[in-house]
């Protein structure tokens, strides 16, 4: 399995240089098509497709190429509006607000991007959304690149939403052209559910013709409200959307979103699942003896219960297989008994069914334990006779954070607290530099830096936080450390960009961090380019004298971004650095300390440097006492 | 067809999504079915990136089962032993470039660094095939990929799929300068790559 890592990451085709030419063009074509998409570019198809009006989005993983794909379309072209907002939060709220005027709306993020976004989010089914509104959510079973690998089915139902779930990019575009179909009628919320690797799939898909854009529209009229949701009207508002979920589940049964595939010989065995976990199951009964039915269900709430108990009743034993939570599970084992179901009814019995992603192996492993006759599993090869090393993610070469990280390390104590936040930064946990000991989620760093800054005067407690993440969900944090006196030394990370999650802009491009941070009435805000180590070391320190709030800010560009766009530029030339052999005491800082990928330890002890990776920086000269670490040329 | 698995293992920064969406762009101009995935650790230059491409028939998921892997393709040397550990089939093939991007382990000094032998002995234990694409001649190393791609293609490890369709597939994926670049280096390490 890929390590996991705790944050907002990109998916590694973003790169802009190699994006497949003519995405845009071939997202707008107007005739009918057949092309190869990734799930996430096949769902904006769709959203041309259906018409959709106003597209909202924070960037995370699984669902950032929807973004990329969105914006590989010109803007004078694109038939709908489209704008990264400043958290998930908001993006539901500015798609609301547009399907109120009539438009139908998307708004789409990753699964905990739904924890921002709830306190808007659980509203929606209460509201009569004229223009219909599709929530697109990336779940990321196996915590790939997530915090958590949290199954947000658990909240479709307090949000009383039907959810469509497909399990491939061809159903993802059919379903979304379903959900906005639905939204529209029913004047509602529909979600979306993609999950990692329906995402990320990529397969040939026909399209269908697109004709022309709609109209936008502003008619918003409080007349087909109410949208003010009061004590009594809450509850008249609750029973309507009671009865719109109803009708949610007739237009499910109606399109046949759920599906059963017979074998000749299921041996009255049925599986009911959904999602990519269906495609599993595919694979493990092609190397079977016997071949279960199979209940597909593609809306996963409402569950529609008669095809559920037809299914059920011609069967023996099911299997209810689902990766994550026991949602179905539950629901359907209730339904069975309300019915007097005679079917051996079979789900997670094992803490580990609970846990990763539903893959093909696993599903073989929970199909050859319930039914070992069944599965015919393969002999693996022997286990190598010696380990392969872990590779850990880590910042690229020339980060500015891996500067930050080595200068504000001499100015802590080693009893000093440091609180991790969500970002390229959060690698800095990482050995060699070890800072950043806690971490919750988006914003969370000054929060929990102030509670454990109560009652402590030994230990001083120093919060990171990126300067995406500041608008994100760190504002608030801030302003209670500010409001209530807390004594913390926050570093702002500033790279000028959403990093992790490939380069999104934000809203520091138009707001300064420290214009807002003055303007917070911060009295001891210091700021330095984070190659200028000394200084920054010197900062910190001064910083953590300071009772109270103090921030540093500690710049630098992101170099990937910067390196990228420097390399497109005429006369470029590659630079590196080089160890001078005479120079170096092998003291090792550049490879243990500073520890830039770009270092190489040789048999013996001795270091070189990669030209591959490095990209002539230089931010590593300063951190070698013998000065042995040279730029190219002058190694020559 | 019959299913053919195909497991892509590099690091961050390597350019294995191009390498993959070549691969899959090919099989389907020699009109086999497939589906693809790029499951990943990171974008930052670092972590292991990984790609799954399935083809023939019948094919359901992108992922391919552990050790069921036809063919492995190995972007740097740690990482195609990880990829033969976990991927190759017996009797499979594992193209691997011979270059080397130290894990942390290694540059720790905590752990040795993996070597070209040990990719071949691990080969040698499941009977499958290791084939080394050395690429030190390469100027610009960021089309190590296309170098990957015509040791692939020479030694037609994907069967029904042959040069022209690689070349029909990167056309699809690049132009201009670049395109040229890429297929200059797909051509040369068709022809004349070890």
């Amino acid at each position: 399995m890929i390590p996991h890592l705790t944050g907002r990451i990109n998916f590694v085709n973003t790169n802009k240089e190699r994006a497949m030419k003519k995405t845009g063009e071939l997202l707008m074509g107007k005739d009918p098509f057949e092309e190869i998409l990734m799930g996430n570019e096949a769902v904006v198809r769709a959203m041309i497709e259906t018409g959709t009006k106003v597209a909202a989005s924070y960037p995370g993983s699984p669902t950032p190429e929807m973004a990329a794909a969105i914006l590989s379309i010109p803007e004078d072209q694109r038939p709908f509006y489209f704008e990264f907002s400043v958290n998930e939060k908001t993006a539901t709220e500015v798609a609301f607000g547009a399907a109120l005027n009539g438009n139908l709306s998307c708004a789409f993020f990753k699964s905990v991007g739904l924890n921002v976004a709830l306190d808007s989010f659980v509203q929606l089914s209460l509201m009569n959304i004229t223009g219909g509104m599709v929530v697109v959510l990336g779940d990321d079973p196996g915590a790939n690149s997530s915090q958590n690998e949290q199954d947000n089915r658990n909240i479709y139902k307090m949000s009383r939403v039907a959810v469509l779930e497909p399990a491939s990019p061809k159903e993802a575009y059919e379903y979304y052209k379903h959900a906005a179909a639905l939204a529209v009628k029913e004047q509602t919320i529909v979600v979306l559910r993609l999950t990692t690797h329906v995402c990320h799939a990529r397969q040939k898909i026909r399209f269908s013709a697109y004709e022309n854009s709609v109209p936008a529209r502003t008619n918003f009229n409080q007349a087909n409200g109410p949208y003010i949701a009061l004590t009594a009207m809450a509850l008249d508002m609750k029973r309507k959307s009671v009865q719109k979920l109803k009708r949610a589940g007739q237009y499910i049964k109606q399109t046949g979103l759920n599906k059963e595939i017979t074998s000749k010989n299921s041996r009255k065995k049925g599986i009911i699942t959904s999602g990519l976990t269906f495609l599993s199951v595919l694979d493990v009964l092609e190397l079977s003896s016997y071949q279960p039915d199979i209940l597909k269900l593609g809306a996963v709430n409402p569950l529609e219960e008669n095809i559920i108990l037809s299914f059920l009743n011609s069967h023996e034993e099911v299997l209810i297989l689902e990766e994550l939570d026991d949602i179905l599970e539950l629901q359907i084992k209730a339904l069975a008994y309300d019915h007097g179901m005679k079917t051996k009814l079979k789900g997670k019995t094992e803490d580990e069914d609970f846990v990763g992603e539903y893959t093909p192996d696993k599903t073989m492993d929970k199909l050859a334990a319930l039914w070992p006759d069944m599965v015919t599993q393969y002999p693996l090869p022997p286990a190598l006779p010696f380990p392969v090393p872990q590779r850990p993610a880590q910042m690229c070469p020339g980060c500015g954070h891996r500067s930050a990280f080595f200068a504000i390390k001499k100015a802590l104590e080693k009893e000093d607290v440091t609180v991790a936040d969500i970002g390229c930064h959060t690698l800095g946990y990482m050995p060699p530099y070890e800072m950043g000991e806690i971490l919750l989620c988006m914003g969370a760093s000054t929060g929990m830096a102030s509670g454990l800054s109560l009652f402590n005067d030994k230990k001083r407690v120093v919060a990171f936080l990126g300067d995406s993440t500041f608008f994100h969900a760190g504002l608030p944090g801030l302003i209670n450390t500010i409001f209530n006196r807390h004594n913390i030394t926050l570093i702002l990370m500033e790279n000028g960009t959403t990093a992790m999650t490939g380069h999104q802009d934000h809203a520091g491009s138009v707001i300064p961090v420290e214009n807002l941070l003055k303007g917070l009435g911060i009295e001891s805000i210091l700021s330095c380019d984070t190659y200028n180590q000394s200084k920054l070391t010197e900062l910190v320190k001064t910083s953590l004298g300071i009772k109270g709030i103090s921030v540093v800010i500690a710049k630098h560009p992101c170099m990937l971004k910067f390196t990228r766009q420097k390399r497109k530029q005429p006369g470029f030339i590659r630079t590196h650095v080089d160890i001078d052999p005479q120079l170096c005491n092998q003291t090792h800082d550049c490879v243990e300390r500073f520890g830039c990928p770009t270092f190489i330890r040789k048999p013996g002890g001795s270091v070189s440097t990669h030209p591959d990776l490095c990209i002539g920086d230089g931010s590593c000269r300063q951190t070698c006492p013998e000065k042995a670490v040279v730029f190219g040329k002058e190694a020559k | 067809m019959k299913p053919f698995n195909i497991y892509i293992i590099g690091v961050g920064g390597q350019g294995i999504g191009l390498l993959s969406q070549a691969l899959l762009r090919g099989i389907d101009h020699a009109g086999i079915n497939a589906i693809a995935v790029d499951t990943h650790g990171l974008a930052q230059r670092g972590g292991i990136v990984v790609s799954q491409i399935r083809c023939g028939d019948p094919v359901h998921s992108p992922l391919i089962l552990k050790n069921n892997a036809d063919l492995v393709l190995g972007m740097e040397i740690h990482e195609a032993l990880r990829g033969a550990s976990l991927a190759l089939k017996k009797g499979g093939a594992l193209v691997f470039l011979d270059v080397s991007w130290q894990p942390l382990p290694v540059r720790l000094g905590q752990s040795p660094e993996i070597t070209r032998e040990d990719v071949i002995r691990a080969c040698g234990a499941v009977r499958a095939i290791p084939i080394r694409v050395e690429t030190g001649t390469l100027s610009d190393t960021r089309m190590q990929n296309m170098a990957l791609l015509g040791a692939v293609s020479k030694h037609g490890l994907i069967p029904g799929v042959d040069k022209a369709h690689f070349d029909a597939a990167l056309e699809d994926l690049l132009s201009g300068d670049m395109l040229k670049k890429n297929r200059a280096v797909f051509d040369t390490w068709f022809e004349e790559g070890e």
